[in-house]
């Protein structure tokens, strides 16, 4: 289901290491025509915002957060913005945009924006999350990402990567830069800000809507084949995360996968950076996709159907020091195909259907 | 709304969202509302047993989760039942702990 026909305003979120270029990726999607109907919110640290001045061309429809970084001091202030775009909306103030893009800080983590968008009543009710944009630049996004774990966190939790900068880079660090990308998000599509072809609108398009990407698979999913990682590359990170997606070919039980996934999460939910999936659920003709981000887990999504016959289940998790291993065993354990009845339930004082 | 208790409806917990039925259904179809009920308790009670812990389903608006010895705690959707088992429990109810595993293992070969 595309954002517009849900009703939901999209907030995207544009996100990225300091000087990784989001200000200037920013500016190039505010002179697309295609983006005519978007509100900015920028979001700086410091006393002195600098980025809006940069941005001149939309004039209303942005707004400055001042106070302090996104992700720990205006959650409050983020939202009452939020509220505040809305209203002149709806009072015919501001024309009616049809998205949102928030440029967050260069140290940001991207989960308290998208918590904010879905714990507040009144958001809740008129925005939905978008995307998660992260740009890497090509020059020191490496070292970046050896160095800072706010580089790694906005890597593991982008819906698209942007890689920037590609035209000063030696040429020499591409490769490694894409492996290493791949390593911390394997299913995110790894786009080059550079590239004369790139479609500015798929980095706001809603995942199902997005085609002909490369990286995309036939089913919507961007991780068609459970992807292997080099253990030896990932030893030599100081950053602990890594990712693990498995196929199941059985189908999965939604009440037992509910129960587990919020029982993981409610443990481990800040070091499960992204979980995303397509599930074949017993019972059911249409796969879900399921969607999270730390603690947040979006509504699942029903999808029209299975776009081919493989009716595979897939699962990918980006973990922050957890063993991948084990969670694939403890999803077997918890989500057999079938909970077996088994006669001590029946001691179980369980208020029967009537 | 209960007039009794004042326990409003509105359950928004993400794993309501499937397109089963008796999941979305608040007012009609209260037969498979209450089949899809007993059928988390029965899921849930299969993890919960290794904690000492029961779910039962209250009034088909909340669960009660006791432990053997009748401490309980209401609980709204499933989103709440981990953080009070693990109060109830005293300890944590973590999938990936070993031992926790491998009871639940232990449970599937018959």
């Amino acid at each position: 289901m595309s954002f517009e026909a849900s009703g939901f305003l999209p907030i995207n979120l544009l996100t990225g290491f300091l000087g990784s270029g989001k200000t200037t990726l920013l500016k190039r999607i505010l002179a697309d025509p295609a983006f005519a109907d978007t509100a900015v919110l920028i979001n700086e640290l410091g006393e002195i915002g600098l980025d809006h001045d940069l941005v001149e061309s939309v004039d209303g429809e942005m707004v400055l957060l001042r106070s302090g970084c996104v992700c720990c001091t205006v959650r409050g202030e983020l939202a009452a913005a939020l509220k505040e775009l809305y209203s002149r909306r709806e009072r015919g103030l501001l024309p009616p945009f049809r998205r949102v893009i928030i440029e967050s800080t260069g140290l940001a983590d991207p989960f308290p924006v998208l918590s904010t968008i879905k714990a507040d009543p009144v958001l809740r009710h008129h925005f939905c999350a978008g995307n998660v944009i992260t740009t890497i630049d090509a020059v020191n996004g490496l070292r970046q990402l050896d160095t800072y774990i706010e580089s790694n966190r906005q890597a593991a939790v982008a819906d698209r990567l942007v890689v920037t900068k590609t035209d000063l880079a030696a040429g020499c660090e591409g490769p490694a830069l894409q492996s290493r990308l791949r390593t911390l998000n394997p299913d995110a599509p790894i786009l080059v800000a550079a590239d004369p072809d790139l479609d500015l609108s798929s980095l706001v398009a809603a995942q199902s809507n997005v085609s002909s990407s490369n990286s995309l698979s036939p089913s919507g999913f961007y991780c068609e084949e459970p992807v292997e990682l080099v253990s030896a590359d990932g030893a030599t990170h100081q950053a602990a995360i890594s990712s693990i997606s498995f196929s199941i070919d059985r189908p999965v039980d939604w009440t037992a996968f509910g129960l587990w996934l919020t029982m993981l999460l409610n443990r481990h939910g800040e070091r499960i950076l992204r979980v995303k999936g397509i599930l074949n659920l017993s019972g059911e003709e249409r796969p879900v996709a399921v969607h999270g981000v730390q603690h947040l887990v979006h509504t699942p999504v029903h999808m029209d159907g299975w776009p081919s016959a493989d009716h595979t289940s897939r699962l990918v998790f980006i973990l922050d020091g957890l063993d991948g291993a084990l969670l694939k065993r403890s999803f077997e354990a918890f989500t057999p195909a079938r909970m077996p009845q088994m006669s001590s339930v029946a001691s179980y004082p369980i208020a029967a259907a009537q | 709304m209960c007039s009794l208790c004042g326990v409003l409806g509105g359950n928004e917990h993400w794993t309501d969202a499937a397109a089963r039925p008796g999941v979305f259904t608040r007012n009609h179809a209260s037969p498979d509302r209450r089949r899809e009920r007993a059928e988390r308790v029965r899921a849930a009670n299969e993890m919960l047993s290794g904690l000492g812990l029961v779910l039962t389903d209250w009034q088909g608006a909340s669960f009660v989760l006791s432990t053997r010895t009748g401490r309980s705690e209401i609980i709204e959707d499933l989103g709440h039942l981990w953080p009070a088992a693990e109060r109830l429990a005293g300890r944590s109810c973590d999938p990936l702990d070993v031992a926790f595993i491998a009871r639940m293992e232990a449970r599937h070969v018959v």
